[in-house]
């Protein structure tokens, strides 16, 4: 049974008000909760470590994938690998998200390890939540990793956001691509209090024509502190591009690591990086329009991370 | 009198007549000056000037303190010394967003541009409500945009400058003030788009229920103009009706050559 707090944390992960439709797995303090397959989305649970297998069969389309993980018991910590097997010519939106609600004073942690395997042609949206809430003190600790192993063409486009609750967040994302593949990630991070936040990207572009657009918008409020790491290799004739826009505030920290290594006289690479306070003219603006100083923040804060 | 509304709020401002006897704005001797590398820079020395028709422009030549002014209304600088009244209330005192919300509006001449909120954001925004999709429309189709292409655009690099502007004027337009002030409306717009700003502006002086200030070296702006104010070297030069002004302006040398730079 799901009650009130673990369908808020449902609700905040996957905007799931209920059980979802198409496929799903259900995680919930440690164990499958429930689970849906249909003809094209088979889901076995591994048997050698904690975790699932995700089968769709090649030439699938227009299906929705559900895979939620909700801990609500104070003190559970628990690392999950997930291998998600996309075939040939399949299209498919993933939803994964991890909330915790903690009310105890032990810390609560979940380590997603999701290794994506798409064939020619595949083509997934990846999108994930990150929400952490509970009156407790135990922290609310989520270190996702993300492989990516993407075939000739094929195309992964990776949503993450983690706005709210989580204390502290280690995140490794790893991409190879082969010829034509190529990978959209999009990040955004809020911190605030005493938040840590550190997000680490490698892409190894191997195959020619190949490409990644890795792009990173965060805020740090309090005295948070975030580190955001990214490195690309360009291994062919490939493009690559990675960018960190970040607002700090209050106390906080940003520390933007931005590398590209070109291996290859074709790679065509770029990396931004921008780290500073909101501009003073944008306060005016919305002040201006009649808001006060401190609704004027909280409007561009809340449409830079939109 | 009729009591006004805007931005879902009250106000105790009467239109067309004020406390004071129909003057919406008032000047009182405001001096500003600015610490330099060379030391004090004087910018605006003893300005003093009313805004009592419903269009007035302020030109001048460039580096005059003209838009200092406009800053100066809106609240954004603070004057060394002087008073400014606002329909007969002292506002030298208070802060941007008090003056906003008492009815004062101010369009920039480099409009700023923000990551992440759309045109519809802003314009909900400024209008102090959600708007419908007519409401918004109306608002773009002011300055010559439809509503259709830029609801949904974000406001920034991927606007050219004259969109930006335009974005701009609406969000004035939409809080429908009594008291708006554009400075420079019709710099960084490409002549081609020129015509159609002119129209928004002769729109507005058909439609104003309060007053309208302009910063502007157009003699096209200037024509519609009840009132002209000639600020140059950070005084007031000569204050006057269109038919008293324009014939000066044009005949004044220096003042000719530095309009003619700009048009």
């Amino acid at each position: 049974m799901i009650d009130q707090i673990e369908k808020n944390l449902l609700k905040e992960i996957a905007d799931l008000h209920g059980i979802p439709e198409g496929a799903y797995n259900i995680r919930k303090n440690g164990q499958t909760e429930s689970r849906s397959e249909n003809a094209n989305v088979t889901i076995v649970t591994k048997t050698d470590k904690p975790g699932i297998d995700i089968y769709v069969k090649p030439g699938t389309t227009k299906q929705s994938i559900h895979i939620p993980v909700i801990i609500s018991k104070s003190g559970l910590e628990e690392v999950v690998y997930n291998d998600f097997h996309i075939g040939q010519d399949a299209e498919v939106v993933i939803i994964a998200g991890c909330g915790i609600h903690n009310s105890g004073a032990c810390a609560s942690k979940h380590d997603g390890i999701h290794t994506f395997y798409l064939e020619k042609n595949a083509k997934v949206t990846y999108v994930e939540k990150h929400y952490g809430d509970g009156e407790g003190t135990g922290e609310k600790i989520m270190n996702p990793q993300t492989i990516l192993y993407l075939g000739e063409n094929a195309y992964l486009e990776m949503n993450t956001t983690q706005i709210k609750g989580v204390d502290s967040t280690d995140r490794i994302t790893k991409a190879t691509l082969e010829a034509g593949a190529s990978v959209v990630v999009s990040e955004k991070i809020m911190t605030h209090g005493k938040q840590y936040a550190r997000t680490e990207f490698q892409v190894d572009l191997n195959g020619e024509g190949s490409s990644a657009h890795v792009v990173s918008r965060s805020v740090a409020k309090d005295q948070s502190h975030q580190i955001f790491d990214s490195l690309i290799n360009g291994n062919s004739k490939c493009a690559g591009h990675t960018e960190c826009d970040a607002i700090v505030m209050d106390d906080a920290t940003v520390s933007a690591i931005p590398r590209i290594n070109a291996n290859n006289v074709e790679a065509a690479l770029v990396h931004e990086a921008v780290i500073g306070k909101i501009a003073g003219e944008q306060l005016i603006k919305f002040m201006t329009l009649g808001l006060s100083e401190k609704e004027a923040e909280e409007q561009i804060v809340s449409g830079f991370l939109k | 009198m009729r009591k006004m509304w805007y931005n879902g709020r009250r106000t105790n401002l009467y239109i067309g007549e004020s406390p004071n006897g129909g003057t919406m704005l008032s000047l009182d001797r405001i001096s500003f000056s600015v610490e330099t590398e060379q030391g004090r820079k004087q910018i605006l020395k003893d300005v003093s000037f009313t805004i009592d028709s419903p269009f007035t422009v302020i030109t001048g030549p460039n580096g005059g303190g003209k838009s200092t002014l406009a800053k100066i209304i809106s609240g954004i600088y603070t004057p060394d010394s002087g008073k400014i009244y606002f329909n007969g209330q002292d506002i030298t005192d208070l802060g941007v967003t008090e003056r906003a919300r008492l009815g004062v509006s101010y369009a920039f001449q480099t409009p700023v541009r923000f990551k992440g909120i759309t045109v519809s954001d802003i314009l909900k925004i400024a209008a102090g409500k959600d708007l419908s999709v007519s409401e918004a429309c109306e608002c773009l189709s002011n300055v010559g945009l439809c509503a259709r292409d830029y609801l949904d655009r974000e406001i920034n690099n991927s606007l050219s400058g004259g969109e930006l502007k335009r974005i701009e004027i609406a969000t004035v337009l939409a809080r429908k003030t009594p008291l708006a002030v554009f400075d420079e409306p019709e710099a960084g717009i490409d002549l081609w788009s020129f015509g159609s700003l002119i129209k928004v502006f002769e729109n507005m002086r058909d439609s104003v229920n309060g007053s309208i200030v302009i910063i502007s070296h157009q003699e096209r702006i200037m024509n519609i103009a009840d009132k002209i104010v000639v600020i140059s070297a950070g005084q007031v030069e000569r204050q006057g009706t269109k038919d008293e002004i324009l014939p000066y302006l044009f005949k004044h040398d220096s003042m000719c050559d530095a309009l003619k730079g700009k048009v």
